[in-house]
């Protein structure tokens, strides 16, 4: 968990896609759950929250990597948590004023967002020690994270718990869909806080084991690449550098429907039949 | 009997992590062992039942000088303060109480509970009155202790799974997501015995 709010990336573009996939703050570094279990009853609920995490996370972000080497060291901590603060409470005011029903929803976890540990954590492993540009890309990509999170569990619960999609209302305007008659078919657990950590756990464990099987994948694409350099060494010559490529292709594709034991087998078929169609 | 009704509320119907998700951080993060979460379950006790007081006081503060939307701020201030005090107090004065709380206290300051009690407090018994005061009080103290029942019985249940044999996506953090869940139907069923 550590290694990955440490982590450095090098372009600009992969500090915000590591915010939203390689160190989701929700799904890999399991940060700020409170917010998470309690606001992802419905999709639309979820996305505000997520806006609003993600509005104070990128300005707290880009105060902090301004401060940062003003704030003295031994106080840093109390000066991010006033930023955040103040941050949060514009934000609340904003909400109020602007959009009530949300103010409602989000109720008292709006102000919790100033505990919420995602902002502390990025302030404090993050902003204080990179540029503002960077800072605020990053703000911006665990926010977007934050928010996908937040969406995604919201539209789980709020499909299987309520038999809605995104029901929601902005200002007059009331939107969303209701499935027929699945509200009368709903599991009602599922927006109680039972279903909010079960689904939670579920996805998690489904994105564990996604991602255990595309390393795994990966692992063998590339022993196999490995294998097929070696073994065509002894007949250069012949094919050229653009046929190679050609042919370890045709090796993956082969391997992706291959299962298991015999993925030697499948791949050197593969590479027969790609010989005899030449 | 309103008292009583209030605790019954407090630790089991409107438990805060299981009903409510305040201090879930704390409870998945530091439930492996028994005794760690029970240090942790004090340490929350402690600093909520002294946190409700004090924001009782900076509220009423807050709303002699008209300034209430400074509340968030005001409060998080007075909570990292508060903790950061009672840290010296206590290595000064009850250093084995100290020692026993050790690393969880500092780490309570972004715990969301502590400011969650603090301004649930404010929400559902105002300010006046020496009665809000001790109501603030006592659901501080039992919303701590609802709050170290349920993180005593996760720490429970971690320890014998870490014996079983789990399935491996599920390692970790979903099988404790799984536990939690199955805990919170259960606490699902006082919701309603107290309107």
């Amino acid at each position: 968990m550590s290694k990955a709010l440490t982590l450095d990336p090098k372009g600009k573009g992969r500090i915000v896609a590591n915010g939203i996939f390689a160190s989701n703050p929700v799904f890999r570094l399991v940060l700020g759950m409170c917010p998470t279990l309690a606001i992802s009853t419905s999709a639309f609920n979820g996305l505000g929250m997520g806006i609003a995490a993600t509005v104070v996370l990128v300005c707290s972000n880009l105060l902090v990597s301004l401060l940062r080497k003003v704030i003295p060291d031994r106080v840093r901590i109390p000066a991010y948590v006033l930023i955040i603060a103040t941050f949060v409470t514009m934000v609340e005011m904003l909400l109020r004023k602007f959009v009530p029903a949300l103010y409602d929803a989000l109720g008292i976890y709006l102000p919790l967002i100033v505990v919420n540990c995602i902002i502390l954590a990025r302030a404090e492993a993050f902003a204080s020690q990179n540029g503002v540009g960077d800072s605020v890309l990053d703000g911006l990509g665990m926010g977007l994270g934050f928010t996908l999170a937040l969406v995604l569990l919201g539209f789980i619960r709020e499909f299987l718990g309520a038999g809605t999609v995104f029901v929601g209302e902005l200002g007059d305007a009331s939107f969303g869909l209701v499935l027929g008659d699945m509200p009368d078919y709903a599991m009602s657990v599922f927006v109680l806080p039972a279903g909010g950590f079960l689904t939670l756990g579920l996805v998690m464990a489904a994105i564990n084991a996604i991602s255990a099987k595309a390393e795994k994948d990966r692992q063998s694409k590339c022993a196999a690449a490995a294998e097929e350099t070696f073994a065509e060494q002894p007949t250069p010559a012949t094919a050229g550098a653009n046929d190679g490529a050609e042919a370890a292709a045709a090796i993956s594709e082969g391997e992706g429907n291959a299962d298991g034991a015999d993925k030697g087998a499948e791949a050197t078929k593969a590479r027969d039949a790609e010989g005899g169609d030449e | 009997m309103t008292y009583f009704l209030l605790i019954v509320g407090a630790v089991f119907v409107n438990n805060f992590v299981l009903c409510q998700f305040l201090g879930c951080c704390p409870f998945l993060g530091v439930s492996k062992k028994t005794d760690t979460a029970l240090g942790m379950g004090l340490a929350v006790i402690f600093v909520m039942g002294i946190a409700s007081i004090f924001t009782w006081l900076i509220q009423k503060l807050l709303v002699a000088a008209g300034i209430e939307y400074l509340q968030t701020i005001a409060f998080i201030l007075v909570i990292a303060a508060l903790v950061q005090l009672v840290e010296m107090v206590l290595k000064k004065l009850m250093p084995s109480l100290y020692s026993a709380l050790g690393v969880y206290l500092p780490l309570i300051t972004t715990n969301c509970a502590v400011l969650g009690v603090a301004i649930l407090n404010i929400e559902s018994y105002g300010v006046a009155g020496a009665e809000s005061l001790l109501m603030s009080f006592l659901n501080g103290v039992f919303s701590g202790a609802g709050f170290t029942l349920a993180i005593l019985l996760l720490a429970g249940i971690r320890e014998r799974m870490d014996i079983k044999a789990v399935p491996a996506p599920f390692r970790g953090f979903p099988i404790t997501l799984v536990t939690a869940s199955i805990m919170s139907m259960a606490f699902a069923a006082f919701s309603g015995m107290i309107s």
